[in-house]
């Protein structure tokens, strides 16, 4: 072993912020709520002894259950929902030539504003006396308003809307790496559109998808903001049920297992698509 | 005899370029055709107008005799081995090969890609992908991938580009031996002058989108139409207007008597090849010649004083 060059050394102190901010601000609050998770809730809310597991066997409730699976399903339709929509509009931007640039700022337009302002746009939009409403009463196309808001598909829409963007941009990075030759292989070897997306584009495509898709699923399983939003509360997913009860409920103990749980759930979901992609040859 | 591709007046512009400007071609079935030229000249765009990748400006492109302008490359029945392979990484050497055989739909096709893996030599590597094999392997799927289609016409794009020299020369016989033995005619787009010699039996050369010469490779090499074919296909010494290529030019230091032209020289340097010596000459009118001859012919001394002679069947005049 030699000694380290000043170069390294050099390399040791530029890292030192990051490991200073993961330390900080990752694993000393990862550490608190994992302590959290194992005491009792006080008396007026707050913390108290003794050290117990039992908040962990609340998360197999039914009730609670159902909550998880429910998020899980939403998760999941965002994420095909986001790949849908974001595949076709990736490919397109990818073969557009010297406009690639300006499509690629308009998808990354929205993040210009809070998303809060954003979802507020939404609400004025599909409320009974929002803008589609109103306008559709006025075609006389409808004549009660329809049910916009505070549904499933409200929640679904307001996850697709904020999280295509991370599906589209991996997605298009693959894309644009993707050898030109290789179409016109599959076209010369008497391949038409379809066949060519379908056995040589998409799995092409498949790590800019797999990044996508745990880009867009592992947001949408904790999201918060959309839910209670556009949900009205009706719509509880996890992240809601973690924020009540820290808020409303007082039981910081059961929010923080259900904290740690989530992470648990979606640690496993990525290390087995990790592990997946590895054994893949692609 | 009857031709297999034919371009009539072929002509693709790009927006600041005569990519091809006017090429006419007929290329008789079953044989080895080469299109050499410098890069730039135009002969990747022919190709690729062939394939169907370009649609021409004008002009029409013929297969056994039918115009295909309007076909897409996936109905023409010709196949692309590209510089680069193109082959697909997600699949094995066995799948690409398969794949023209599952998109047109043909049945048999556990034998045929059995069969192709024989042809080029590979049984026993069908189940690697493109990553794990040497380039000349993935020479040979991509050319695999391609024969077990039955093409008219199989068309090669810089096929030896990427390969390394000892390889390369190795793969020219095999190619020849490979079209001799399938009889699918090949059409070999190249700028290394020595491959198209090589292998063709006819071959067309190619400068600044139009075509040059037509011919085997004899009459191109020997015979050369223009100056750019001669100057293209070999080195060349111009002595007051005539050409004439370095293993013909020789030196003498005595006046040679049997009818040979000989013009006085001095020797300006000699450059040892092993197998040969150039001698470099400077004749009087200020030209310089390079003399190709066999090692035995003893040494030349720089500024010795000599005669480099020719015979006069030998030279290559343009108008």
């Amino acid at each position: 072993m030699k000694a380290p060059s000043g170069w390294e050394r050099l390399r040791a102190w530029f890292l030192l912020p990051a490991w200073i901010w993961m330390a900080v601000l990752f694993a000393a609050p990862f550490a608190i709520v994992i302590v959290y998770s194992l005491l009792t809730r006080g008396a007026y809310g707050g913390l108290g002894l003794p050290w117990t597991a039992e908040n962990y066997q609340r998360l197999f409730d039914p009730l609670y259950l159902g909550i998880v699976v429910r998020s899980f399903v939403m998760a999941g339709a965002t994420t095909m929902i986001c790949l849908l929509l974001g595949f076709p509009l990736a490919l397109f931007i990818s073969r557009a030539g010297s406009r690639k640039n300006i499509y690629l700022q308009l998808v990354i337009l929205p993040f210009w504003t809070s998303f809060l302002v954003r979802l507020y746009a939404w609400l004025f939009l599909l409320r009974d006396t929002g803008l589609i409403n109103t306008a559709l009463q006025h075609l006389g196309l409808i004549h009660d308003p329809l049910p916009l808001l505070y549904n499933n598909g409200a929640v679904l829409l307001g996850l697709v809307y904020g999280y295509l963007p991370f599906m589209v941009l991996p997605v298009y990075a693959t894309l644009e790496r993707l050898d030109p030759a290789l179409v016109e292989a599959a076209a010369d070897l008497g391949a038409k559109a379809w066949p060519t997306l379908l056995h040589v584009v998409l799995p092409l495509s498949a790590p800019g998808i797999r990044a996508g898709s745990i880009l867009v699923f592992i947001p949408a399983l904790g999201a918060y903001l959309t839910p209670d939003l556009l949900g009205g509360g009706r719509t509880v997913l996890i992240g809601n049920l973690v924020q009540n009860q820290f808020t409303n409920a007082r039981d910081w103990p059961f929010g923080a297992a259900l904290s740690v749980g989530l992470m648990a759930l979606v640690g496993m979901l990525v290390l087995s698509m990790l592990r997946q992609e590895r054994e893949g040859l692609v | 005899m009857e031709s297999i591709l034919e371009l009539r007046d072929l002509v693709k512009l790009f927006p600041n370029q005569r990519a091809v400007d006017g090429i006419s071609l007929k290329i008789p079935r079953g044989g080895f055709y080469s299109l050499l030229g410098p890069s730039g000249c135009g002969k990747t765009t022919t190709l690729r107008l062939i394939a169907g990748f370009e649609q021409p400006t004008s002009g029409e492109v013929l297969l056994d005799g039918v115009v295909v302008n309007e076909q897409k490359p996936y109905q023409r029945n010709v196949s692309t081995v590209f510089q680069n392979y193109a082959l697909f990484p997600h699949l094995t050497a066995a799948e690409n090969i398969a794949f023209g055989l599952k998109r047109k739909g043909q049945p048999d096709i556990e034998r045929k890609v059995r069969e192709a893996l024989e042809l080029v030599r590979l049984t026993g590597k069908e189940l690697r992908h493109p990553a794990q094999l040497s380039g000349g392997e993935r020479q040979r799927v991509a050319l695999a991938r391609s024969l077990v289609l039955q093409p008219d016409v199989l068309l090669l794009d810089e096929p030896l580009a990427a390969l390394d020299p000892k390889l390369r020369k190795q793969m020219r016989l095999e190619l020849k031996e490979m079209q001799r033995r399938v009889g699918i005619t090949f059409l070999l787009v190249t700028h290394d002058q020595e491959e198209a010699l090589s292998m063709s039996d006819q071959l067309a050369v190619m400068n600044a989108g139009a075509i040059e010469q037509v011919g085997s490779p004899q009459d191109v090499y020997l015979r050369p139409a223009t100056r750019f074919v001669a100057g293209f296909l070999g080195a060349v010494n111009w002595i007051d207007g005539v050409g004439l290529r370095p293993e013909v030019t020789r030196i003498s230091r005595l006046l040679p008597s049997n009818g040979a032209r000989f013009k006085p020289a001095t020797v300006t340097g000699s450059v040892f090849l092993g197998n040969c010596v150039h001698v470099l000459t400077r004749l009087e009118s200020g030209e310089d010649a390079v003399a190709e001859i066999p090692r035995s012919n003893g040494a030349y001394q720089t500024g010795e004083a000599i005669h480099v002679c020719w015979n006069p069947s030998d030279e290559m005049i343009f108008p």
